[in-house]
């Protein structure tokens, strides 16, 4: 056990559509999970990772609990690698870029149409959003990239596979989609 | 005997007049491009079918072939640059694939794969770009255009109209509209225009004609753009 590699998941401003992606591994996990081990992933419930191997970030950073997680992945992963569109260029999320922020409050919580009760969240709980949503080299380091919407098991199978048996990570024509 | 230039150490032959690009796709040679359309007059904009001739980078679309050149295409410098310019092109656009009717059938995407890009690189600009809905046909995103002017050429020089031009510098440069208004729909415009249907992104769509084609079914999700650029573009091809 203490040999396997330690991966790590986790899904910023994203859908988690990546994370579905993956788990189309299907029986494929189970070869997978001969050979690694999960820290922090909501597969785990981990809520802080520690000394990982491999980081797999979903999503790109749309407020400053992003900022706080991602770096937490840059200090504890050898490898961090951004996984899907959102990670790689903002994706959907940052289609709101275009709209300035308070805009977008007031048309949520606001002056939107079925609004009870309009106000605009404050809780101190709450993480603070970030101007615009970022893709995620644009604040830390990034080693490898996966890109899709969501990347195919396929993809998560060839990059860890290759990762795994000391092979410099390669995605063949077919398994390079940006959709 | 014919003159000839030779290509990555191959010769490759060649008649006065034509350009490197010409004699190249004559000879079955794929240099990337996304502005140069075998029909219109070389514009040399994207830079993507930047060659090294004789130990100069130039583009391979509007420098004429000549006897002695010695061109270099598919060195790993010129790819490496390649992916550059196309993760330029990227940043400086909006180009949010997943939400685009054109992914898989588009050029600037298709350019990209086969460049194995996999990252932006660069810090993505996100400008503010408008959308044009106004004609009754043909929509205009504009955050997907980046200035190939192939809808320019392609007006001018095939629909014998004068619809588009570009306007502005820099991070400000877009696509403009010959109308008082400044709107599509206001110009003489036609669906049927080749100008329509030129655009190698997804920043001139036909309206009522998205999804025909599912994603995964699309010209580039399971073919390069070197097989079908060579496949449509060779001058004795069609």
């Amino acid at each position: 056990m203490a040999n396997k590699i330690r991966v790590a998941t986790t899904s910023l401003a994203g859908c988690f559509g990546c994370h579905m992606s993956f788990l189309d591994l299907d029986e494929r996990l189970l070869q997978l999970a001969e050979l690694v081990e999960f820290d922090r992933s909501p597969i785990t419930d981990i809520e802080h990772c520690t000394n990982c191997d491999i980081g797999l970030i979903e999503g790109g950073v749309c407020n400053s609990e992003n900022v706080h997680t991602l770096r937490e992945f840059r200090k504890n992963c050898k490898i961090l690698v951004a996984v899907g569109a959102c990670a790689i260029n903002g994706g959907l999320p940052a289609m709101r870029n275009f709209i300035p922020l308070e805009e977008c409050l007031n048309e949520a919580y606001m002056d939107g149409i079925g609004v009870e009760n309009p106000q605009i969240p404050s809780d101190i709980e709450l993480p603070l959003l970030l101007d615009k949503v970022r893709p995620i080299h644009e604040v830390v380091k990034i080693d490898y990239y996966l890109p899709g919407c969501p990347p195919s098991a396929d993809v998560f199978w060839k990059f860890l596979t290759d990762l795994l048996e000391g092979r410099e990570p390669e995605l063949d024509y077919e398994l390079v989609h940006y959709d | 005997m014919s003159k000839t230039i030779t290509i990555d150490g191959k010769a490759i032959p060649f008649e006065d007049g034509q350009t490197i690009m010409e004699a190249a796709t004559a000879a079955d040679v794929y240099i990337p491009h996304l502005c140069h359309h075998p029909e219109f007059t070389p514009h040399g904009s994207c830079k993507l079918c930047t060659v090294k001739v004789n130990g100069r980078n130039c583009s391979a679309c509007t420098f004429p072939a000549a006897e002695g050149q010695d061109v270099l295409n598919n060195t790993q410098e010129l790819i490496d640059d390649r992916k550059k310019i196309t993760q330029m092109l990227f940043v400086e656009g909006n180009h949010f694939c997943p939400s685009c009717e054109k992914s898989g059938n588009c050029q600037l995407q298709a350019v990209a794969y086969h460049l194995n890009m996999l990252d932006n690189h660069f810090p993505l600009f996100y400008p503010k770009r408008e959308m044009d809905a106004s004609h009754p046909d043909v929509l205009i995103d504009h955050n997907r255009c980046i200035f190939c002017a192939l809808c320019v050429r392609a007006s001018q020089q095939h629909d014998g109209k004068d619809v588009f031009a570009i306007s502005g510098r820099g991070i400000n440069k877009h696509l403009i509209f010959n109308a008082e208004s400044g709107q599509l729909k206001d110009t003489d415009l036609d669906v049927n225009d080749k100008a329509a249907h030129i655009c190698p992104t997804g920043a001139i769509l036909i309206k009522r004609t998205g999804y025909q084609v599912p994603i995964g079914q699309r010209i580039y999700d399971h073919h390069e753009i070197d097989e079908i650029s060579l496949a449509t573009e060779h001058p004795h091809g069609e």
